[in-house]
């Protein structure tokens, strides 16, 4: 369902009161592929910018960053991936191909002082092409890392992973890359999205990227789960002594409204388990 | 991949409690031959443990009330275990009589607990249980013991390290073979987990340790995962996430069986457990409740069609 921007806006503006330090906006990509992020200049245009937060968007190309700098962003990110095939059916280029593109942008981005943040997708498995090798996720992490992309966030973008295979992939990249700039992008399709964060957590990992509420399905697996849910991360992180600065009660009435608005139940567990209260 | 490196247990025993902790908190009273159907499936899929039934009272646990003609009517494979609950020595009596071959005592962590949910004090429980494990001994029948609230009371909240061992080591010393610790209403994260086993540990051999987390805040793999790391290498589940949480209306409870055995087996642990086979019965008595599985991995696969 198409999400009204104001609705946008303002489960931007709630999450925005958590203590959360970064929130991804909306992505600069052409509406005929991706419709619920067409409104992205006026959401960008539209939300209460609090100091100290960033808000990141994506940019695809060259043009996907030049409207998103023209709409008021500060910070862009890019979606490389560990699979050819995926890349293929995604984009509808190669890897390499694609690491072309996002040269162009974070050339201009690096002109412009705006940090870009790297994404890497099926770093634990690609629904096309079933394993992916740990030195693959490694040479495409690295290649980002090196045209200049502060962060790299490894994405486990069906779910498969395990903290076996967490491990592995982990210690491949870095070699490669510094740990500082690594962060973990799971999904919760099979469950063991906590699992692994805690695994990457063990291994120095301090980065790791959530969703309110869980939203997000696979579309590779319909019906199924997709991203982890913020408070369930929280409510772990919380139970370990680790600081994250976020209020989880403001988070979970942030999740309240957006599922209501989405008229959905939550796919968080600790939103879900906090009802009778 | 190999566990041994990371320190990690080679195996890992799965105790699967979907027939009888599972169903318990189940809404929908079973038939009997769908009981019996659920077990005898389970049998083929490798689990080494199935706990059938619960020899307690009808009144209080109408869903077990047919412990008696499920324990005759399942299928005995030979090396599964088919543990029953026992709360006193006339349920053990029953039990025996009825054919098993194995019980388990029920005590908590929690005095408020305990009091709520057996009227009586932790102290006069273990008296209780020690009647029961005392015939047990005399009959060569192996006792596991459970601890609930291991991690957190719904009535007390925080619940002492020290207490869970005093607990496990009350039970431990009267004989139970194993004692199962149960984060009862899924509050506890790998930072409690970590404190409660370094407790617990202390006073009970590691191999007779085994964990029972709840899955109601979703930390449930996270938690099990920490005890594995501290060498645990027992742990119970339910198959389909079997039995919701009566402390939280609408929340999940036991941690699904397919959901365990899919992060044991990407960590190179050997469980023995045909994870298809165990989403086959996963698959049968959510059918037979008409209801969605709790398994992840089950939805996941049902969806695309494949088992990764």
């Amino acid at each position: 369902n198409i999400v009204p921007t104001s609705v946008k806006i303002n489960l931007i503006n709630m999450l925005s009161e958590t203590g959360l330090q970064v929130i991804e906006a909306t992505s600069f990509v052409s509406p005929k592929w991706v419709p619920q992020m067409a409104d992205h200049t006026e959401v960008m245009q539209g939300i209460h910018k609090f100091p100290g937060i960033s808000y990141p968007v994506l940019t695809p190309n060259l043009k996907g960053f030049q409207a998103a700098v023209a709409a008021g962003a500060k910070e862009v990110s890019i979606f490389g991936a560990a699979s050819e095939l995926f890349t293929r059916k995604n984009i509808n280029c190669s890897i390499e191909e694609s690491l072309e593109r996002f040269e162009e942008v974070t050339k201009a981005a690096r002109a412009a002082s705006i940090p870009v943040r790297g994404y890497v997708s099926c770093v634990l498995g690609c629904p096309y092409e079933g394993k992916i090798p740990a030195a693959k996720v490694a040479e495409v992490s690295k290649k980002l890392y090196s045209m200049g992309c502060y962060e790299i966030s490894l994405g486990d973008t069906i779910g498969v992973g395990t903290p076996g295979s967490m491990r592995d992939m982990l210690a491949a990249v870095m070699k490669e890359v510094p740990l500082g700039a690594l962060a973990v992008h799971c999904h919760d399709t099979y469950g063991q999205a906590l699992a692994n964060i805690l695994l990457a957590l063990q291994m120095g990992v301090s980065v790791v990227d959530a969703s309110v509420a869980g939203l997000g399905g696979c579309p590779y697996a319909q019906g199924a789960s997709g991203n982890v849910a913020t408070e369930d991360l929280v409510y772990m992180l919380n139970g370990l002594g680790i600081h994250t600065g976020v209020d989880l009660q403001k988070l979970m009435d942030t999740g309240t409204f957006i599922c209501n608005a989405l008229n959905r139940r939550t796919n968080s567990k600790v939103s879900q388990a906090s009802c009778r209260l | 991949q190999e566990p041994q490196a990371s320190g990690l247990p080679e195996y890992v025993k799965i105790v699967e409690v979907g027939p009888r902790d599972g169903l318990q908190n189940e809404k929908v009273i079973v038939p009997t031959d769908v009981k019996i159907e659920l077990i005898n499936q389970l049998s083929k899929t490798g689990l080494p443990a199935i706990e059938v039934t619960s020899f307690v009272s009808s009144k209080w646990v109408p869903q077990m009330a047919d412990h008696k003609e499920v324990m005759r009517g399942i299928e005995k494979h030979p090396g599964v275990q088919y543990p029953v609950l026992t709360p006193n020595l006339q349920g053990f009596h029953s039990a025996i009589a009825a054919g098993a071959t194995e019980v388990s005592v029920f005590g908590a962590a929690s005095e408020s607990f305990s009091k709520m949910n057996i009227n009586c004090s932790i102290e006069e429980s273990i008296e209780k249980f020690e009647e029961v494990t005392k015939s047990a001994r005399n009959m060569n029948i192996p006792v596991r013991g459970y601890v609930s609230c291991a991690l957190g009371c719904p009535y007390e909240g925080n619940v002492a390290p020290e207490k869970v061992a005093e607990v496990s080591k009350r039970l431990y010393s009267m004989g139970c073979y194993e004692i199962s610790l149960g984060d009862t209403i899924g509050v506890g994260t790998p930072g409690s987990m970590k404190k409660m086993l370094e407790a617990v540990m202390k006073e009970i051999p590691l191999s007779a340790l085994a964990v029972h987390c709840h899955d109601t805040y979703g930390q449930a793999l996270a938690n099990i995962l920490t005890a594995i790391q501290m060498g645990v290498a027992v742990v119970d589940s339910s198959v389909a996430g079997l039995g919701g949480c009566p402390y939280a209306k609408g929340a999940t409870g036991n941690v699904a069986t397919e959901d365990v055995i899919y992060m044991l087996n990407g960590l190179g642990i050997n469980t023995g457990v045909n994870l298809c086979a165990v989403m086959e019965a996963g698959n049968f008595i959510c059918t037979a409740l008409n209801k969605k599985t709790n398994s992840k991995v089950a939805q996941a696969s049902f969806s695309t069609g494949t088992i990764n």
